[in-house]
This record gives C-alpha cells, sequence and structure tokens, in this order.
C-alpha cells in the first residue's frame, strides 16, 4: 500500500446524525417556549412555595416513611426469603402465599386496608392467643395513626417484593461456598450470616437501590390516608389558592431532587462493590461488600 | 482413625454406592482411584456427611459422624453435633470453594473465629503461620479471584488445616488446575503427608498415589474393587476393571 498520505482515515460520514439534531433540539426548544411562555404555569408562584415550611415539612416526612417503610421491607423481605428457600414446607408455604397476596394487591388497597383496621378490630389486644389472658387493650383508632397505617401499607407490600430480590440474591451464590462452611464446621445460621449473605449483597443491592427511589415515589400514595408528606403538603395548599398546577411543579422539583440525589447514591454503592472481583493484576483494595460483611456479619 | 461399614448411598433409582468397607489408620494415605461415576467423591463426602449415607456408617476417631447410637439403631443427629465432627475433619474441594467476599488471610482465619471460638489475633497469627506452610504468606491480603488456580488451592487447604482437623479429605485437588499448577498442591499435600496427616485423596494423578500413598483403593460402579498398597494394584493389577482403568490412565 505505499503512496498513502499521512494522517488518520477519513471517518464516514452520517448525515442522519444532524438531522436527528436538528430535530431534537427544535423540539426542546419549542417545548422549552411553551413552558416559559405560559403563564398558567405561574413561575413565580413555584418560587414562593418551594422553600415553604409546609412544603418542606412534607419533604421531611416524605423521606422518614421512605427510610421507616424500606427498613420494615428489607428486614421482612430477608426473613421471607430464607423462609421461601427453607427446607421446612410450611415456612416455604407461608413465604410464598405471603409473597402472593401482598404482591398481588395494589399498595393503594392495602394502605387504606390498614387505615381503616379498626373497622375490623375496633380494640387491639396483646396476650396469650386462644386462651390466655389480655396483657394490653389498645384501641385500634389510637395506635393505627396514618403515619402507621402508610409505614404497614408500603412495608408489608415492600417486603413482598424484597423478598424476591434477597432470594435471588441468594441463589446467586455458589452452593460451594455453603459446602464448603458446612465443612469447616459452620451452622446453618453462620453459613448464612458470614458466607451466603455478604456474597448475596452484590445481587441484591442494585435491585434494591430501584425499590428505594420507587419507594421514595410510592409515598405519595399515603396523601389519601391524610399523611401529610410532600404531595398531601403541595395539596393542602393548592385546594386553600387553586394555585394547583404550580404546586405540583414544586412537589415535582422535589421528588426529581431526591430521586436525583439516591440515583448519585446507588452508582456510588454500585461501583465500590465487585471489588474481589478486580483482575488478579490490580492492587487489592478494601472490598465495599467484605466492608460491610466485617461490620455486620463477621463480628464473633 | 476412619471406619467405614456397609456405606450404601443412593439417588433417586441409582444405586451410587454399594456398600463401602474401608479402614483408614492414623498417619496412613489412602488415594481412591477408579473412573468417574465410580461413586469416588460420593463416598468421600459421605466421611464427612455432606452426603447423607442410606445405610452403613462411618466413624472418624472413634466418634460416628451425623449418627448416634440409640440401643441398636442409628439415630441422626441435631446440627450442633454434626458440626462439631465436621470441625474436625478437614476437606479440600475440586473448585476450591474460597469464600470469594473476604481476603486470603480471612478465609483460613474466619473457620476458627467462629467455630472454635478462638480469638481474632491469634487465629490470624495461626493463619498466616499455616500461609507461610504453603508459600503464599505474601498474598494474605489478596482476595480469592486475584489469585491463581494453584495458589487458591493451597489457601484452601491451609483453610481446611486451620481447623487442626484429624483427617484431611481431598476430592480431586488438582482437576480443576492447569497442568503446570498441579506440582505445587501436590507438593503441599506430599509434605503433609510427611508431617504424619490421615489423608483420604480421590484423584487422577497416579503418579502421586504411587509416590504418596499408603493404600491405593479402585473403586469401580459404587463398590471397592480391589486395594492394596500401590506397588501391588497400580503395578500388578489382579482385578480385570483395574487393569482397563490403568491401561487407560497410564
Amino acid at each position: 500500500m505505499a503512496g498513502l498520505a499521512p494522517g488518520p482515515p477519513v471517518p464516514y460520514r452520517r448525515p442522519g446524525r444532524w438531522v436527528a439534531y436538528v430535530a431534537v433540539i427544535l423540539l426542546v426548544a419549542w417545548f422549552a417556549r411553551l413552558v416559559v411562555t405560559n403563564p398558567n404555569f405561574q413561575w413565580p408562584v413555584v418560587g414562593k412555595y418551594l422553600f415553604d415550611p409546609n412544603i418542606l415539612r412534607g419533604v421531611l416526612l416524605t423521606v422518614e416513611l421512605t427510610v421507616s417503610a424500606m427498613c420494615i421491607g428489607i428486614t421482612l423481605g430477608i426473613a421471607l426469603a430464607l423462609m421461601r428457600l427453607s427446607s421446612n414446607p410450611l415456612l416455604s408455604t407461608f413465604a410464598q402465599v405471603y409473597i402472593v397476596c401482598f404482591r398481588g394487591t395494589p399498595a393503594l388497597v392495602q394502605l387504606i386496608f390498614w387505615f381503616n383496621l379498626s373497622a375490623l378490630f375496633p380494640v387491639i389486644t396483646i396476650g396469650v392467643p386462644f386462651f390466655g389472658p389480655d396483657l394490653m387493650r389498645v384501641d385500634a383508632n389510637a395506635l393505627i395513626t396514618p403515619f402507621v397505617a402508610a409505614n404497614l401499607g408500603l412495608g408489608l407490600c415492600e417486603g413482598a417484593y424484597m423478598a424476591e430480590i434477597v432470594r435471588s440474591g441468594i441463589l446467586s451464590v455458589d452452593p460451594g461456598q455453603r459446602e464448603a462452611a458446612a465443612a469447616v464446621g459452620m451452622t446453618h445460621a453462620q453459613t448464612m450470616r458470614k458466607v451466603v449473605l455478604p456474597q448475596a449483597l452484590r445481587v441484591i443491592v442494585p435491585p434494591t437501590g430501584n425499590q428505594v427511589i420507587g419507594m421514595l415515589k410510592y409515598t405519595s400514595l399515603a396523601s389519601v390516608i391524610s399523611v401529610t408528606e410532600l404531595l398531601a403538603s403541595a395539596e393542602l395548599i393548592y385546594t386553600r389558592t387553586f394555585e394547583t398546577i404550580p404546586l405540583l411543579i414544586v412537589a415535582s422539583l422535589w421528588y426529581l431532587a431526591l430521586t436525583t440525589l439516591l440515583t448519585a447514591g446507588q452508582r456510588v454503592i454500585e461501583r465500590r462493590l465487585g471489588r474481589s472481583h478486580s483482575d488478579p493484576g490490580s492492587k487489592p483494595r478494601r472490598d465495599f461488600v467484605a466492608a460491610v460483611g466485617r461490620n455486620l456479619f463477621l463480628t464473633p | 482413625m476412619i471406619v467405614a461399614r456397609g456405606v450404601h448411598k443412593r439417588y433417586g433409582h441409582v444405586e451410587v454406592l454399594k456398600g463401602i468397607d474401608l479402614d483408614v489408620d492414623a498417619g496412613r494415605v489412602v488415594c481412591i482411584i477408579g473412573a468417574s461415576g465410580a461413586g469416588k467423591s460420593t463416598f468421600l463426602r459421605c466421611i464427612n456427611h455432606l452426603e447423607r449415607p442410606d445405610a452403613g456408617y462411618i466413624m472418624v476417631d472413634g466418634h460416628l459422624v451425623g449418627y448416634r447410637r440409640v440401643g441398636d439403631r442409628l439415630h441422626e443427629v441435631g446440627e450442633r453435633e454434626l458440626c462439631a465432627a465436621r470441625a474436625n475433619i478437614g476437606m479440600v474441594f475440586q473448585r476450591f470453594n474460597l469464600f470469594q467476599h473476604i481476603t486470603v488471610i480471612e478465609n483460613v482465619s474466619v473457620a476458627p473465629i467462629m467455630v472454635k471460638k478462638v480469638a481474632p489475633a491469634e487465629a490470624r497469627e495461626r493463619a498466616m503461620q499455616l500461609l507461610e506452610r504453603v508459600g503464599l504468606a505474601s498474598k494474605r491480603d489478596r482476595y480469592p479471584r486475584q489469585l491463581s488456580g494453584g495458589e487458591q488451592q493451597r489457601v484452601a487447604i491451609a483453610r481446611a488445616l486451620a481447623m487442626e482437623p484429624r483427617v484431611m479429605l481431598f476430592d480431586e485437588p488438582t482437576s480443576a488446575l492447569d497442568p503446570e499448577l498441579v506440582g505445587e498442591v501436590l507438593s503441599v499435600m506430599r509434605s503433609l503427608a510427611e508431617d504424619g496427616m490421615t489423608m483420604v485423596v480421590v484423584t487422577h494423578e497416579i503418579g502421586f498415589a504411587r509416590e504418596v500413598a499408603d493404600e491405593v483403593v479402585f473403586m469401580d460402579d459404587g463398590v471397592i474393587a480391589e486395594k492394596g498398597p500401590p506397588s501391588d494394584i497400580l503395578r500388578s493389577p489382579r482385578n480385570e476393571r483395574t487393569r482397563e482403568f490403568l491401561s487407560r490412565v497410564l
């Protein structure tokens, strides 16, 4: 191949790209103009309420509800997954039935159900079932506050989803790991805590991040049972002032900000996962899963 | 040290073990050879009750493994007793099975800390001694995936030794290794044998069996077809199937 001019090869021309660029930019510009010039969006009102104390209280409650419902969901999910995988047929069936019931009905229905629990059990008693004396009697309306009902509804439903995520994580761990743990004399519980679950984390964490983001948005369902989370706080204001659209935009901006924050956090965690999967040549570094495993599971 | 009597095992309709009797005295090295599917690995896994024998029993160091004798019957024992029995039996797997999420030194020290309740500092010190013994002290902070197959298997041997077992079981310890890595694992096993460890080794390494084993057991179709000193079995087998097998592998 003599006589070639120096320099890199001329890239292939893609005229279609330019057409696509122009189309997308035009579309975005048109939409932006629509949003900015339409006075009905009432942008000054959005600015006025964005950091309103009532809205901020709603944001706080949304975050609280997300955290507590996810805690219930994750704890329940681990327990249900272990039951589901247990050799005890009764436990396994119980877990399956639970998952069918709580995953098979809408979260909104469950939420309203818990909110109206007092219609079913006006007085809740704690004591020995069937025979024994009651140790405690509580009025259901006093016990099941809207916040408690929202936690139960969202958390118990989340447990069903988390159970399947945890189960797939456990099943992803090589059975040889369990055999090796058994061979050195570890009990089933030790094997789960120190060998299987820490390794299952690698598979469990990414979808759990999705679940947290989903939960943040699902907490808006609690607005129907008068929990004044973010959406309800916005509603309370616009039912009074009729500034519906700007307040929905305020709520949406907060939801977007929070989910963006969570997405960034999820990416950091995922990047730190898989240190023990790095190449033989790379410098050994502290493995994130191992670090979690050490703190959560490996303390004797 | 190991006494097996009438060990049977079946999976569904397939009878994998059809009555195995075997005695291994303390400090002896027994190599089990035979074609794949002969039941070698299944028998080895019965010794530490990873497989539950359907009939017969196995004793290690004078204690039944997985069972307790009540009158004239065997009763299955609970988890605690089974785990205590397994803690005295080291096992090395074909595919190493190192704990992937923790470092080399943690792999070697985790079982003593968890099972024997050894103080962590002491367990780590002992783990370092064992890693030095298998020549991997410098890899203490690596993760298993960062090691070669031969290195992983040597760590696995150290992990088993950390429990100070009375016997060591090896389930085809070199079968998953690249040929050039087999030697380093065999030499660790040879030094263990020289130190007087009681060992049962399922292997395809006839050379290792000839050199290190006190006794070679040839298994065929779920039974022990022939056993004896390696010089007899490997040089002048009497059994037709043994002769056939050896002519194929040698």
